[in-house]
């Protein structure tokens, strides 16, 4: 008889039950899920602005080996991945591409940088530069399926550029989602830096999308009508509302999450 | 010959006495009403309404203008989408060729310009002369040369244009936002309809003009003029694919909320409240031009303004001794004389709005410095002002005022410098004063805003990115940055 896995919400670093206490059965199944709330996701709020001083502040280089490590992580559970995505070639194949994905991007947090900052030739004695900086706390829709590259495709690039995130399980299969931050919390991310909450969507994206101190959301998984209600609460503090296509890989999809910072200074003996 | 430190002293708070130096209004005209810029022509708006446009420093009309409602609007967005089509599949080239000309164009025609602005908008001579004009020039000149490289500024991709831009502009820079707007648009390839601001719309007909001269292909550009209505009709236009607004982040929001779901690609350059910092290594005299830069450039009427200033304790008293006497010597008077610092405040309105905000600082308990300073009787004037013993919770140190109105906070430690310079909604820009290499950088990476000064303030330039992290916006404008809202990546 197997030990069986009590699936937890992963807030703080920490693996913790939703605070209301609630629990669902995704599809009907025989596993409870923790049915995530409003509490729960202010708490992860919290917790990640706490952590994003700290994760932006990293050298470029450290984000990257973490990023790695996560890859690392991720290859190493392999077979447990492609039980719970259901086995087989697609399984396996899904798998490797969100390995592809954090490593891809692991090399991308010390060259992003180089290829969107810029030093600007303003006409007059100063020297003048633009540098990219992290956004800071990000929420993530990701799509239902592919249910653990959707989520890795966009978590990487956000996490990569020193954002912190707040990312919403698949509704109807959150276990890899919620697998997968055993992942982060044995990657050396710091704890707040990756939060992932299950749960209902309908129930969770309006107090996501209102969150005064949450600073974009990707929407990638939403549907249009949820898009526009997103667009409507997000207008409350100015969010970032980000609606690249799900096959977005490149770092035009990191410099979305991106703030472009210039600095000038008088040149003068 | 030395002079003794008490003949310096006293030569400092001379104050000189001046003549007056009224720039030449003859060489420009001013129609006395004006229509709207439609496909390439002025016409009369359906709506058969107009509104006055007044001088501030005097309050006298200058012209009326046409008050564009759904229909005018409606025909400036087909206009600009029958446009669309052969501008955005004109060789680059050529589209390069045009926003060089309108960039001569507006060199050539520069001091018309610049005391059209200042008549319109109340700015003093010597900024529209010496700030707006030329970067606006600038700022074609800079986009011209990017029409035809687009592919060189996104690797890997294939920038294409969105179609109709719907952009509405603000009254501080009239020109120089006009310029942000529609040089970066028309350089990607689309065709816009721009609505100026209700109180400066004149420049925008002379670039229309300019526009006419230029025989840039007719519906390119449209400008329709208009309130807060004719923006809102111009933003939500369903055949607009692109939103570009400067103004105050409450209509930024307004925006945000009003086109959710639309699809339409939106770029917002709203408000802030700049911290200025100097720190007790800085080089003070610099220090206080910077300020006082900061903050009474343009009566206070910038996004970026530095109305924050964040003093180390240790300098605080003889930082503020300069700067108050700095203040007695800045000349506030008729905007079109050349030397004045300190033109009329843009309308009646503002000046409300301002004289509400300073009333609550000093029934929070705020301390006001004024110094002494004759207003003219006629139009709409604020002296420049100075509140020290400012807590953070004072609206005056939280709300944008947007007059020439400084609030003085004080620090102790750079992480409190830090602390504070941040704990506001807006992120626009930040100014650091101190003599320290590692310190600048150190602080530049701590603010969290989009520009950041450092020993200088309110530089601008064409190929510098501008715009605000948090509150004060998203997406930037200028350099290499400001072509990515214009378009889409294939």
């Amino acid at each position: 008889m197997d030990v069986r896995k009590t699936y937890k919400l992963f807030v703080n670093g920490e693996f913790v039950r939703s605070e209301s206490g609630r629990a669902y059965r995704p599809d009907g199944g025989k596993v409870n899920v923790p049915r995530g709330s409003r509490k729960d996701l202010r708490d992860a709020v919290r917790a990640a602005r706490t952590a994003f001083p700290g994760w932006a502040g990293r050298t470029a280089m450290n984000r990257g080996q973490v990023l790695y490590r996560a890859a690392e992580m991720l290859d190493g559970r392999a077979a447990q991945f492609v039980e719970l995505l259901g086995g087989g070639p697609r399984a396996r194949r899904e798998l490797d591409q969100s390995v592809e994905t954090l490593v891809w991007y692991a090399g991308w947090t010390d060259k992003l940088p180089q290829v969107t900052g810029t030093v600007n030739p303003v006409a007059g004695p100063y020297f003048n530069f633009t540098i990219p900086e992290p956004t800071g706390v990000v929420g993530i829709v990701a799509p239902q399926e592919p249910r653990l590259l959707g989520l890795v495709r966009r978590i990487a690039p956000v996490l990569c550029g020193g954002n912190v995130a707040i990312a919403l399980a698949a509704e109807s299969n959150p276990l890899a989602a919620l697998t997968l931050a055993e992942v982060f919390a044995t990657s050396d991310f710091p704890a707040g830096v990756v939060n992932i909450i299950s749960g209902q969507r309908k129930e969770l994206l309006p107090w996501l999308a209102s969150h005064m101190d949450v600073n974009a959301i990707d929407t990638v998984g939403c549907t249009a009508d949820e898009i526009k209600s997103i667009e409507e609460s997000a207008a409350g503090n100015v969010k970032r509302v980000i609606k690249l296509t799900e096959s977005e890989m490149s770092p035009y999809l990191i410099a979305a999450f991106m703030e472009m910072k210039t600095v000038w200074h008088p040149i003068g003996v | 010959m030395a002079i003794t430190k008490k003949q310096s002293a006293e030569l400092a708070t001379q104050v000189f006495e001046y003549a007056p130096a009224p720039e030449a209004i003859d060489h420009v005209k001013i129609a006395s009403r004006y229509g709207l810029f439609i496909d390439g022509r002025m016409v009369d708006a359906h709506s058969k309404k107009r509104f006055p446009t007044i001088n501030p420093a005097t309050e006298k009309t200058l012209s009326e203008v046409a008050e564009a409602d759904e229909v005018d609007v409606d025909r400036a967005v087909k206009a600009a989408s029958k446009a669309f089509e052969s501008w955005s599949h004109l060789s680059a080239s050529r589209r390069a060729r045009y926003l060089f000309r309108i960039s001569r164009l507006i060199q050539e025609r520069s001091r018309e310009l610049a005391v059209v602005e200042t008549m319109d908008g109340g700015k003093p001579i010597k900024e529209s002369r010496d700030v707006d004009i030329p970067l606006s020039a600038a700022h074609f000149f800079y986009y011209a040369g990017w029409a035809d490289k687009l592919e060189w500024a996104f690797p890997n991709r294939k920038p294409r244009p969105l179609g109709v831009a719907g952009q509405v502009i603000p009254w501080n820079f009239p020109l120089l936002m006009l310029a942000w707007k529609i040089a970066p648009a028309l350089a990607a390839g689309n065709t816009v309809v721009l609505k100026p601001a209700e109180t400066t719309p004149l420049s925008a007909m002379v670039f229309a003009e300019i526009c006419m001269q230029a025989d840039l292909p007719p519906g390119v550009v449209n400008i329709v003029t208009g309130a807060g209505k004719t923006g809102s009709l111009v933003v939500s236009h369903p055949a607009v694919k692109k939103v570009a607004f400067t103004g105050s982040t409450e209509v930024g929001k307004l925006i945000q909320r009003s086109i959710a779901g639309s699809g339409k690609k939106l770029t917002l350059e709203l408000g802030g409240k700049a911290a200025n910092i100097v720190f007790e290594d800085a080089p003070l005299d610099q220090a206080v031009e910077g300020i006082v830069n900061g903050i009474y450039f343009n009566q206070g009427h910038v996004c970026c303004a530095g109305s924050r200033l964040l003093v180390q304790e240790s300098i605080a008293e003889p930082l503020l001794e300069k700067l108050k006497r700095r203040l007695s010597t800045l000349r506030l008077g008729d905007p079109l004389d050349k030397n004045t610092d300190i033109g009329a405040i843009n309308s009646r309105a503002q000046l409300e709005k301002i004289q509400g905000l300073v009333e609550s600082g000093v029934e929070e308990g705020a301390e006001l410095y004024q110094p002494p300073c004759v207003l003219p009787e006629r139009g709409f004037w604020f002296p420049p002002s100075l509140f020290t013993n400012v807590s953070q919770s004072y609206r005056i140190a939280r709300e944008e005022i947007f007059g020439p109105v400084l609030s003085v906070l004080t620090f102790r430690t750079p992480n409190e410098a830090v602390e504070k310079a941040n704990n506001t909604p807006y992120g626009l820009s930040a100014g650091v004063w101190t003599d320290k290499g590692s310190r600048i950088l150190w602080m530049a990476e701590r603010m969290r805003a989009g520009v950041v000064w450092a020993n200088t303030f309110n530089r601008f330039d064409p190929t510098s990115p501008f715009g605000g992290y948090k509150e004060s916006g998203y997406g930037r404008e200028g350099g290499v940055h400001g072509l990515l809202p214009y378009v889409e990546l294939h």
